[in-house]
């Protein structure tokens, strides 16, 4: 008999975190499939790390009532489990005539959505809140409420809640087939077979193929789109106070310039659609192209310091909402084609998938009294380790991440298994020298941790 | 090891050449208390890690290893009588000569009458390169590089590439050497060696291929380097490799100075200073390569002594006003900065005896400074020095 679970969730992305984390608060035992030697390795190590409102999602979408209900969930936990929030707001810039006369029909969609504290502004008052914008913006708009997040220690969270209320995860271990006897998933994965009553589909750029794997067919095909960005030194960041999106398109929201929640200011994505689903590579003219774009918008960034770049794949699909879905008789959820909100959603769609697999016919009790992680607070504007004694010292200069912290994070459910994981949980290397100082001593530091 | 007070007279940040070199300097000309801050856990700065000579010929007239030159600095620092605190992080420059630091302990504040910033410089990474491609491991500066050579038993990787063909470049085929790793190849994308052209006879000595006119377009590879794409002559083509040496292109280290507010020279990226070494913010000195990427461990300890000097002085009220003090005036784009920036008249005899420059494209022609004129034929990184104009 293999190890059973109610709940066996294919993908440690965001969305798979937040699911895995609702069913085990509901009650459920979960294990956490993820192909890949450490989680958050797919679409989810790349984004634009802003918590979004919805206000220009297609209205009554899916997307669109995820998006809001992970918002309001976010808002609800983060202060327990030590997630930031900077509510800077976001101005939607207008820069000729014709993006200036699709205002008003964003702003009433904006409306629409329920996202009812949008106002317009003039050029004035637009360069009063922004006055490093290029003066030839003419009118622009304030969604006061779109915010940004850590990316990362969000989606740690939620699974770190899963592991310590009981569910498990296993890395390395990708799903290679699987059979439904009308009563259990035998999951035939690289770690052995696994049973489950139910299972979710959150495999996010593969989600069409377990699909297809496991039901024999699909709904819908991933056409990743890749995103490129670039990231300026923190010194930038006095640059922009708000998010700065341009008027979007039917393709993607267009290139946005925003500080992050550690304190830099950047520049992307792209949408650029390519076959390929595992390598998102960076390349030099579109590189130069978005510096080029950031100081269209704020000339003084023209000679402000890159200090990294990155590249990431969204999951899109044919279809414009997400693809998530019930198999009735199949005891399985698709989560697929969650192309670009799924920071923002995965709270949200973590609930509405909750839904879906009590409509399968699952019941359980919900937890009492959940364990709660505390995660290590990050962001730029918070109080950081290094601030408080007996931190251990310094171990990264550039950001500042102390010897405690890189130590806590090596312990516990969900240390890291990769350096890249290591640096997504502590921000080591990540600045501006790019481990010039600190390369060597993070990379044996983690050579002790992992007995590598 | 005696705590740091919460006021004195001199605070030096950064242990390296410069600051070592100053602090000696200030304690010799009789200034009673002098503590200098670093962040690394052991003081000595970039030699520390530099196992290869020449170093200390000028100053002691043998040739050493840098981590024995750094131990004779750190030395010489302390007999004479300043105190050096290591593990301890500035993090914030304040208006006079507050500065605010981060140690094991937490934060905390001192006041200080001078502070000379002495923070170095790095080279210029990856990423800020925009070198296309994935971001694997396996791709890092010459100073990680040496770093694993000296404080480690990690051997990063086999048969990197490296980028570029400066003084530095050729110290990373060494250090490749001691550690047991074999290049693949040398590439740099101008038609010359940066170095001084005697350099260009190492890589055949290592048996290591040196390619001019090339350029690193991309790197590939998902956990570590699997093989880069370079472009020479018009040609595209793929290196087998695990890992690429992204070398020089040294910048100072201007992180605090930037958030503080002190003036920086967009050309050398380092403080904007008069010929005393004193910033915008006149509580504060700068020596050493903050001032500018890179100059030699030697020249960047003479430079703290010098401004040392000035420090002093300063603190015996014997600078000129620096209210005063008055841009240097350059006509010419190809100069991409001329060190000290600004003049300060009417004091004593200056620090900086000589005006420093580097080009920003090679140029050979006439160049006013302040009035003067002077004859220059010269190529971008290489020290170009000609007399200070008057004040």
């Amino acid at each position: 008999m293999p190890p059973t679970y109610d709940i066996a969730v294919i993908g440690a992305g965001v969305i798979g975190c937040a699911i895995a984390r609702r069913l085990t608060l509901d009650g459920a035992r979960v294990i956490v499939l993820e192909k890949a030697p450490d989680i958050l390795d797919g679409a989810s190590k790349a984004n634009s790390a802003i918590l979004h409102t919805g206000f220009d999602a297609p209205e009554g979408s899916l997307e669109w009532r995820c998006v809001q209900e992970g918002y309001r969930e976010y808002e609800a936990i983060r202060s327990q489990m030590n997630l930031p929030l900077d509510r800077c707001g976001a101005l939607v810039l207008a820069w000729n005539e014709e993006q200036e006369a699709r205002l008003p029909a964003l702003i009433d969609q904006a409306r629409a959505n329920g996202v009812d504290d949008v106002a317009a502004l003039s050029r004035a008052e637009t360069l009063a809140l922004e006055p490093n914008l290029a003066p030839s913006l003419r009118t622009a708009f304030r969604v006061p409420r779109e915010s940004l997040i850590d990316p990362w220690s969000a989606p740690h969270a939620y699974l770190l809640q899963a592991l310590l209320n009981g569910a498990e995860l296993w890395r390395d271990c990708a799903v290679t087939g699987g059979a439904f006897d009308g009563q259990l998933w035998r999951l035939e994965t690289a770690r052995g077979v696994v049973g489950a009553r139910y299972v979710i589909n959150a495999a996010g750029l593969y989600g069409d193929r377990i699909d297809a794997l496991l039901l024999g067919e699909t709904a819908f095909s991933i056409r990743p789109r890749k995103g490129q960005f670039v990231v300026y030194d923190k010194a930038a960041a006095r640059l922009a106070r708000h998010i700065l999106l341009p008027v979007p398109t039917d393709k993607t929201k267009g290139i946005v310039v925003c500080r992050t929640i550690w304190g830099n200011l950047l520049v992307g994505p792209t949408a650029e659609d390519q076959e390929d689903r595992s390598t998102a590579d960076l390349d030099t003219p579109t590189l130069e192209m978005l510096k080029r774009k950031g100081a269209e918008i704020l000339p003084a960034l023209a000679g402000e310091e890159v200090t990294t770049i990155y590249a990431g794949l969204r999951p899109a699909c044919e279809f414009k909402d997400y693809q998530i879905k019930a198999h009735e008789g199949r005891n399985m959820v698709t989560v697929g084609a969650i192309r670009s909100t799924g920071l923002s959603s995965s709270l949200g769609t973590a609930a509405h998938v909750a839904r879906l697999v009590s409509g399968l016919g699952f019941a359980a009790s919900p937890l009492s009294d959940p364990e709660l992680p505390r995660m290590a607070m990050l962001a730029e504007a918070e109080r950081r380790d290094w601030q408080c004694p007996g931190n251990g010292g310094m171990l990264c200069h550039c950001e500042r991440v102390t010897l405690r912290e890189a130590e806590a994070a090596l312990t516990g459910p969900l240390a890291p298994n990769s350096f890249a994981g290591f640096k997504r949980r502590t921000r080591a290397t990540m600045g501006r020298c790019q481990g010039f100082y600190c390369g060597q001593a993070v990379q044996d530091l983690l050579n002790r941790g992992t007995g590598a | 090891m005696t705590p740091l007070p919460d006021t004195f007279d001199v605070l030096i940040v950064g242990a390296g050449p410069a600051g070592l070199s100053a602090a000696a300097e200030l304690k010799s000309r009789g200034v009673a208390s002098v503590h200098v801050v670093e962040r690394e856990a052991e003081a000595g700065g970039i030699p520390r890690h530099c196992l290869h000579s020449p170093y200390g010929m000028r100053e002691w007239g043998r040739v050493m290893f840098g981590p024995a030159y750094a131990r004779r600095l750190l030395a010489e620092a302390r007999a004479a009588g300043a105190r050096i605190h290591t593990a301890t992080t500035v993090t914030a420059l304040l208006p006079g000569g507050g500065v605010e630091l981060s140690t094991a302990e937490g934060l905390r504040r001192i006041n200080a009458r001078a502070v000379l910033l002495a923070m170095g410089a790095r080279e210029t990474p990856r990423a800020a390169r925009l070198i296309g491609g994935t971001k694997p491991g396996g791709v890092m500066n010459t100073a990680t590089l040496q770093e694993f050579a000296a404080f480690s038993h990690h051997r990063p990787f086999r048969r990197p590439v490296v980028l570029g063909s400066e003084l530095v470049s050729f110290s990373a085929l060494l250090t490749c050497r001691s550690l047991g790793v074999r290049p693949v190849a040398m590439i740099e994308p101008g038609a010359r060696i940066s170095a001084r052209a005697p350099m260009a006879a190492l890589p055949p000595i290592l048996r290591v291929p040196l390619w001019r006119d090339t350029r690193l377009l991309a790197i590939h590879g998902q956990s570590q380097v699997e093989s880069v794409t370079v472009e020479t002559g018009g040609n595209t083509r793929r290196i087998a490799c695990d890992g690429v040496i992204v070398t020089g292109g040294f910048r100072p280290e201007n992180a605090l100075l930037r958030a503080a507010g002190l003036a920086v020279d967009p050309g050398s990226l380092g403080p904007v200073i008069d010929q005393y070494g004193r910033l915008s913010d006149p509580a504060y000195f700068a020596a050493g390569n903050l001032l500018r990427g890179i100059e030699t461990a030697g020249w960047c300890g003479r430079e703290g002594r010098r401004v040392a000097r000035a420090i002093a002085q300063a603190l015996a009220g014997q600078l000129p006003d620096p209210a005063l003090s008055r841009p240097l005036a350059c006509e010419t784009d190809a100069v991409a900065f001329a060190l000290p920036q600004r003049l300060s008249p009417g004091g004593p005899a200056p620090a900086f005896d000589r005006l420093q420059l580097r080009l920003r494209r090679p140029y050979r022609g006439d160049i006013a400074l302040n009035g003067a004129r002077f004859h220059i034929a010269s190529r971008p990184e290489r020290r170009i020095l000609r007399k200070l104009p008057d004040a």
